[in-house]
């Protein structure tokens, strides 16, 4: 089983950072609701694995720490 | 219209029985003459068993009701000598649509397996079951065979002793006591049967009504089945269209909790609805219309001491994958042999056990896949509302999201893994035929390989030796004696040995895997046929 990585990861992040707040530009509170949801599912799918999808909705949950 | 529902199928006969001093001992009585008491009748009939079933009316059920019957009923109905009148008159499908909103998002295709006798599913009214199944007991009485419908024979007590069952019966001549060394109840959630010994039926209710309603009309709809969620004729709710045979439609509306049934079910406010979802000027005529609530629940044990529960009395589950009448079926299929060799002194009782412990794993998969989609239809937060809509906007453009759309997932025969019934697997074979698993069809030149695999142990060698006859502590197993060579379309091969040369597989007289090996092995097939009688 591999495992979720937790340690820094995207090449860009400010840059990441930047393109996740544009997406959201001009979106009332429902539209970006949506917009979150649907980028969700998206990632979730590229992922894939299912181990690693329950660490990590377990280590977004911020239950353990 | 002629409707079958209104005609007696087993009028009321006085039995000798309500005129004997003594009362009367039977092998095996029914309660409830649906399509799981009918087949759990003609199941034991068909083996020698003596049957009699009994059931407060004297009709087919009324309406249409279950109307989705799956590969394995059919595969089931085969081995109860009745498959072809409902392939005969059953709605073949395997296209369906998924709507949002306003808009179609995707369709689909089942994409049947190749290969295998039956299709994926078939649509067809319960009473056309029922009656295709009353008339394989008329076959059957015909031929002699044990067995008996008492229509208008209400149950109305129960005595259990430890090696019998004793009945108080009411019928329109009075009422009489009637004995048998074994009980099968079989009708229906609501079960008497089940009130009268006093066993809970513990679950979840749902929240929610729906209208069902069965229109005939002459319209241009594909056999398709047609899901909508949040649709403009019915905002924020479901809607399912569905054909059936004889121009008959079902169509399923979500109403919400907060509704008055009896108004919702008078034709003036059912008939606008139907006009909206279908349009304006679309003739149809309204035969059937019932609302419902519905439950998702399932008694602790499906056996009491000589009293065993099949069907809905045992378990119910919502209506979205079809998994009520199916999985019904599926408890007789496993029920059936076993009570056999039981009642021949064949198999300790405790294999009857095994029949509550493999059912009840199958009623919690269906209760757990039908509790989900409803979860999905019908979302209980406004979170999940929001990640059902981006589900289904994301179905839309990318086809990843197609396998996150739930509006019912069909209804599929389990896999007992774990069961006592198991040998630990030999074989390094492919995952559908471990031990557990129902068995795969795969063609067999003009034939097909299920009919052959029906009603008895068989020990089913590919490419591999083993004796013609095998007897253990009174269980026959005959030889099957295939090759890969037997079928060009490597169905057999794909299904049965993967990468391996040859296997010798053990299956149960209901065509599940209970062994496998690579090769035959006297002492190993021995004890697999012990475990697989309920011996150790």
């Amino acid at each position: 089983m591999s495992d979720l990585i937790l340690t820094p990861n995207i090449n860009d992040a400010d840059g990441f950072y930047a393109g996740l707040l544009a997406a959201h530009d001009g979106l009332d509170k429902a539209e970006s609701d949506a917009l979150n949801a649907r980028l969700v599912l998206v990632l979730a799918n590229h992922v894939g694995d299912n181990s690693i999808l329950t660490q990590a909705l377990q280590a977004a949950a911020l239950t353990d720490r | 219209m002629n409707k079958i529902f209104d005609v007696p199928l087993y009028a009321f006969d006085r039995s000798p029985d309500q005129d004997a001093v003594t009362p009367v001992r039977h092998k095996v009585i029914l309660i409830g003459a649906g399509p799981v008491g009918l087949a759990a009748a003609i199941d034991l009939a068909q083996q020698g068993v003596e049957v009699v079933v009994l059931d407060e009316n004297d009709k087919v059920s009324f309406g249409s009701r279950a109307i989705c019957f799956s590969q394995r009923t059919l595969d089931i109905a085969n081995r109860l000598g009745c498959g072809q009148p409902l392939l005969d008159k059953g709605v073949r499908w395997d296209r369906g649509k998924v709507f949002f909103d306003n808009r179609q998002v995707y369709d689909f295709n089942l994409q049947p397996d190749e290969g295998v006798a039956n299709p994926a599913f078939i649509n067809l009214q319960q009473y056309y079951l029922e009656q295709v199944l009353v008339e394989r007991v008329q076959a059957l009485q015909a031929e002699g065979a044990p067995i008996e419908i008492r229509g208008r024979n209400k149950v109305g007590a129960i005595g259990t002793h430890d090696d019998h069952v004793r009945l108080e019966v009411e019928t329109p001549e009075g009422p009489y006591t009637v004995e048998a060394d074994w009980l099968i109840a079989c009708d229906g959630a609501n079960s008497s049967a089940r009130k009268m010994l006093g066993i809970d039926f513990e679950g979840r209710i749902f929240e929610d009504n729906f209208l069902i309603a069965d229109v005939i009309m002459e319209a241009d709809f594909p056999s398709e089945r047609w899901f909508w969620f949040d649709p403009p004729f019915n905002r924020g709710q479901s809607a399912l269209l569905h054909k059936q045979p004889d121009n008959v439609w079902r169509i399923d509306l979500q109403l919400g909790w907060d509704i008055d049934k009896e108004r919702e079910k008078r034709p003036e406010n059912v008939i606008p609805r139907l006009k909206a979802m279908l349009g304006e000027d679309v003739e149809f005529q309204l035969e059937w219309v019932s609302i419902y609530t519905f439950q998702c629940r399932r008694m602790e044990d499906f056996r009491r001491g000589r009293v065993l529960f099949a069907g809905d009395s045992a378990h119910q589950v919502s209506p979205f994958g079809a998994r009520g009448a199916n999985s019904g079926l599926q408890d007789i299929d496993n029920l059936g042999w076993k009570l056999k060799l039981v009642i021949d002194g064949k198999a300790p009782d405790s294999l009857l056990d095994s029949y509550n412990v493999e059912r009840v794993q199958g009623a919690d998969e269906n209760i757990q896949c039908s509790s989900r989609s409803t979860d999905f239809i019908t979302p209980k937060s406004q979170m999940s509302r929001l990640l059902r809509d981006a589900v289904l906007d994301l179905s839309e453009h990318y086809e990843f999201a197609r396998p996150l759309v739930n509006s019912g997932r069909l209804s599929e025969p389990c896999t007992y893994d774990g069961s006592s019934l198991n040998s630990a697997d030999a074989l390094n074979g492919p995952t559908q035929t471990r031990p557990g698993s129902v068995c795969p069809d795969a063609p067999m030149g003009d034939a097909f390989l299920l009919p052959m695999l029906a009603g008895k142990y068989t020990l089913l060698t590919i490419d591999a030796d083993a004796p013609d006859m095998l007897v253990e502590d009174g269980i026959e197993v005959t030889r099957l004696a295939l090759s890969v060579k037997d079928d060009p379309s490597m169905a057999l091969k794909n299904r049965y040995l993967g990468k391996a040369d040859g296997a010798v597989y053990l299956i149960r007289p209901d065509q599940y895997v209970a062994a496998r090996r690579d090769s035959y092995e006297e002492n190993a097939f021995r004890q697999a046929i012990r475990r697989a009688s309920g011996k150790e």
